[in-house]
């Protein structure tokens, strides 16, 4: 799928990687993705969450080793067995949260493991000084001596990329780089950018903004589930067409949404404030309503969440679940009031790995069986039942320990934990992340039945053909603020995507 | 940073002048040449000993055996020298030494590569290394007449060279060779790579991995060092009391070590702290320790007031921390 159009190089190729597959555990995340950075230029790789952007930039980097697929450095094949030989063979993985060590000096953040030394010790002064040089060749002041705790995010990319640039790397990978920055920050990077550009390094750059892609980049690739769908000159494509290439899909596995049976509102949120992360938020979502809750990462739709659940404690506003007004409220009052959360990280807050299914399966109501303190274990596994065989939990018994069952029912088993509870809203983090296709499709088929049955989604997703197919109204997060709603009928991915990256129309239509 | 420690170690000071001050106020008799001369003894095992723990603290690990390993060290040294007496003392120290560098790597070998938790694996070789304290020594004693006097006069006599200089010439052997470690571990932590691997392993795990450093490594030499520490201590204890009992030596010992790296500024989250707070914390501890029995404060005290100067510590670091971590705008 290629485009025919990619004109010749503008330098030579420095790192080539061809047909990379990457897979963990049974979850192929890169299929034959073919990419070549060249000297002097910047190198877009786009897609959206979860395409497999930042799992080909580990690859690259050194951190992950593909399962299939050759890495080559200037026509030389290369193994790379970890980022220090990444870093020695002259590659620098630059990431969104930059790996810095707090309590060291912004010197030594750059030098680490290589510190430069005299007669066998450490050379303190030459260090500030090759920190203060390699700082300046980025066009940054910062006071080398002091400690990197409390510098910002846009401080500590600098002190990466410094070090990258002692490392005489002649390849730069920033994973996400901007994502945490400034308008201003980023301008400041872009120059940074340019500067390193002119000097012939090779530069991949990960990202979602389409403007800052379009204004830094000079070639575009874009992934879409772990595949790569095209490639291009930026000055032979626009927005819109891009856009096209990150969210065009089959939507064929996908459920059938039906005419949902709408009731009273059921959650209402007005003017839910918690700074930094998200200011003034206001959403209802009605009995048997589906509400997606898109954006980008970082946006703040999972902080949302969890003040409706009283994870967090909010500056102001209100949350009311079907007439209860919950104020400074804890995740018991939530419960009590009919919230459920099914989070999305599994694996650390979901569920108890080693644990049983019926003791996972009962664990939301663990207080509400026990009598005198004690829990009949008896009663516990009937609970339990009653959720898994609603769900239809695919397992050899109860006894089996969660960790054992694929992603997909072990997010069941966490939905069915909730509905014991008997709640009236349910709050979805990323319910299908980590979850094969297949098993993708049953976890959105229980959630339909979920809103039939009269419950009230809210459903934060990155995954658009997931939103697109399951909402009735979809509300788009950025910045720590609702910027659009969508009714079903008028959601389009394209639109969405331009919302939450803050693209304007006018470039999506361009 | 600097400045940080520098305040840590400033209240040190201040608190080891306010005991004095405090004790010579109830208690003339503290100032006597033999109550200070008690202290001198007691603080030089601490000081080696914590110089190693400070390396485990800061890379967020911990080493509870090292009373342990004190107890076997020297109990070691004391039999060697009672039966092999053309060791020499020197001989036989290199000896105890090297025993406690190979007990600390078993503790590091199975933190470090086979990735047993510090406190679980330490735990357990506190118990087995007192038990093999017992069995190399049939459960007796090594009593003072059964040792070298070279062994003794380490704590008793001071160099030569310095023999005729007025009050230095009192200050026996045992306290140079700990101001030495000490130096030597600063020098090591301040100047070395290895040093500064440790506080960028304490401070940042997941960067230190991705940034290359050779965790594994460091993880295990920092429990190695402990190790060194641990026997050297022994070494010294064997020397400063004569009498080496199995179940006497470093009985304990390791509350006193880490209550002294603690206090010392090295902060149990990692990353912060080093020799020259830990150096004057040992003093502190020393002094609170002959504080307590000039003021005739009985002796089952010291433990609990050990054990609650630590906590005090950790509170107090766990709440400068969170407050430095709010200043950063990060999250507490």
């Amino acid at each position: 799928m290629t485009s025919a159009a990619v004109s010749p190089v503008s330098g030579e190729v420095i790192l080539s990687a061809s047909h990379i597959s990457m897979r963990f555990g049974p979850v192929e995340v890169l299929a034959d993705i073919s990419v070549e950075l060249r000297a002097g230029e910047v190198h877009a790789l786009l897609g959206e969450n979860g395409a497999g952007k930042s799992t080909l930039a580990k690859i690259l980097g050194g951190v992950y080793k593909p399962v299939a697929g050759k890495l080559a450095l200037l026509g030389n094949e290369i193994t790379l067995s970890g980022p220090r030989d990444a870093a020695a063979k002259g590659i620098a993985l630059i990431h969104q949260e930059p790996l810095t060590f707090p309590d060291l000096s912004v010197a030594e953040n750059i030098f680490i493991g290589r510190q430069p030394t005299k007669a066998g010790r450490i050379d303190w002064a030459k260090m500030r000084q090759d920190a203060e040089k390699y700082l300046a060749a980025l066009g940054v002041t910062l006071d080398v001596s002091a400690p990197v705790r409390g510098l910002s995010v846009a401080d500590r990319q600098m002190i990466e990329l410094a070090s990258a640039l002692s490392l005489n790397a002649k390849v730069l990978i920033l994973d996400e780089t901007t994502a945490s920055l400034t308008p201003g920050e980023v301008k400041k990077l872009s120059a940074v950018l340019d500067r390193l550009k002119a000097e012939g390094k090779a530069i991949a750059f990960i990202g979602h903004r389409m403007e800052e892609i379009f204004s830094i980049c000079d070639r575009i690739s874009v992934l879409r589930d772990g595949l790569k769908v095209g490639e291009t000159l930026r000055t032979e494509t626009n927005v819109d067409a891009i856009l096209r290439w990150m969210v065009g899909r089959d939507v064929h596995h996908l459920v059938e949404r039906g005419e949902p049976k709408l009731g009273d509102v059921a959650l209402d949120v007005n003017g839910l404030t918690r700074k930094p992360r998200f200011a003034d938020i206001s959403l209802s979502v009605k009995a048997g309503e589906i509400v997606g809750l898109a954006g980008l990462v970082g946006a703040g739709r999972t902080d949302v969440l969890r003040a409706i659940f009283g994870l967090d404690t909010v500056d102001s506003g209100l949350v009311a679940v079907v007439g209860t007004k919950l104020v400074h409220h804890d995740p018991a009052r939530a419960m009590e009031a009919g919230v459920a959360l099914v989070p999305e990280d599994r694996q650390q807050h979901g569920v108890l790995m080693p644990q049983s299914i019926w003791e996972n399966g009962s664990l939301a109501i663990m207080p509400r069986l026990a009598k005198l303190g004690l829990v009949d274990d008896k009663t516990a596994r009937q609970k339990s039942a009653e959720g898994t065989q609603r769900l239809a939990v695919k397992m050899r018994d109860d006894e089996q320990a969660i960790r054992e069952l694929s992603g997909g029912n072990q997010q069941k088993v966490v939905i069915g934990k909730w509905l014991l509870t008997n709640p009236k809203v349910l709050l979805l983090d990323e319910p299908t992340r980590g979850i094969d296709v297949g098993a993708k499709a049953e976890v959105h088929r229980v959630i339909v039945e979920l809103a039939q049955s009269g419950l009230a989604v809210l459903m934060v997703s990155s995954d658009l053909p997931e939103v697109l197919a399951l909402s009735d109204r979809v509300l788009v997060m950025r910045g720590g603020q609702i910027v659009s709603t969508f009714d079903r009928k008028d959601a389009t991915a394209e639109g969405i995507i331009a919302a939450a990256s803050g693209a304007t129309l006018a470039e999506v239509t361009a | 940073m600097k400045k940080l420690l520098a305040r840590r170690e400033l209240s040190l000071v201040l608190a080891i002048i306010l005991i004095v001050g405090v004790a010579i106020a109830l208690q003339p008799r503290f100032a006597s040449e033999q109550n200070i001369r008690s202290i001198l003894l007691w603080v030089p095992l601490l000081a080696v000993a914590a110089m190693g723990q400070t390396a485990v603290i800061i890379t967020r690990g911990i080493d509870v055996s090292v009373g342990s390993i004190l107890g076997l060290a020297g109990m070691t040294t004391a039999i060697l020298l009672r039966d092999y007496p053309q060791l020499g003392v020197g001989g036989a120290a290199v000896i105890g030494i090297g025993l406690g560098a190979l007990l600390g790597a078993i503790n590091g070998g199975m933190i470090a590569f086979a990735k047993v938790p510090p406190i679980v694996a330490t735990l357990g070789t506190l118990g087995i290394y007192r038990g093999l304290t017992f069995i190399v020594s049939g459960g007796r004693q090594v009593d003072d007449y059964q040792l070298p006097k070279d062994l003794m006069n380490w704590s008793l006599e001071g160099p030569a060279l310095l023999s005729k200089v007025p009050f230095i010439n009192s200050i026996p052997w045992v306290v140079w060779i700990a101001l030495l470690v000490m130096i030597l571990s600063h020098l090591g932590m301040t100047y070395t790579r290895y040093g500064r691997d440790v506080y960028a392993l304490g401070g940042n795990p997941d960067a230190a991995a991705l940034r290359g450093i050779p965790v594994n490594f460091v993880t295990f030499m920092a429990y190695v060092l402990c190790g060194i520490g641990g026997g050297f201590a022994g070494v010294l204890y064997a020397s400063r009391y004569g009498t080496v009992n199995p179940s006497g030596i470093g009985n304990g010992f390791e509350l006193q070590v880490i209550a002294a790296v603690v206090i010392g500024g090295v902060s149990v989250f990692g990353g912060t702290g080093g020799a020259p707070g830990v150096a004057l914390s040992c003093l502190l501890l020393g002094v609170v320790n002959v504080a307590l029995s000039v003021l005739a404060i009985a002796d089952t005290w010291q433990m609990a007031i050990y054990g609650l100067v630590l906590l005090v510590a950790i509170v107090a670091d766990e709440r400068f921390a969170r407050s430095a971590r709010k200043r950063a705008g990060e999250a507490v």
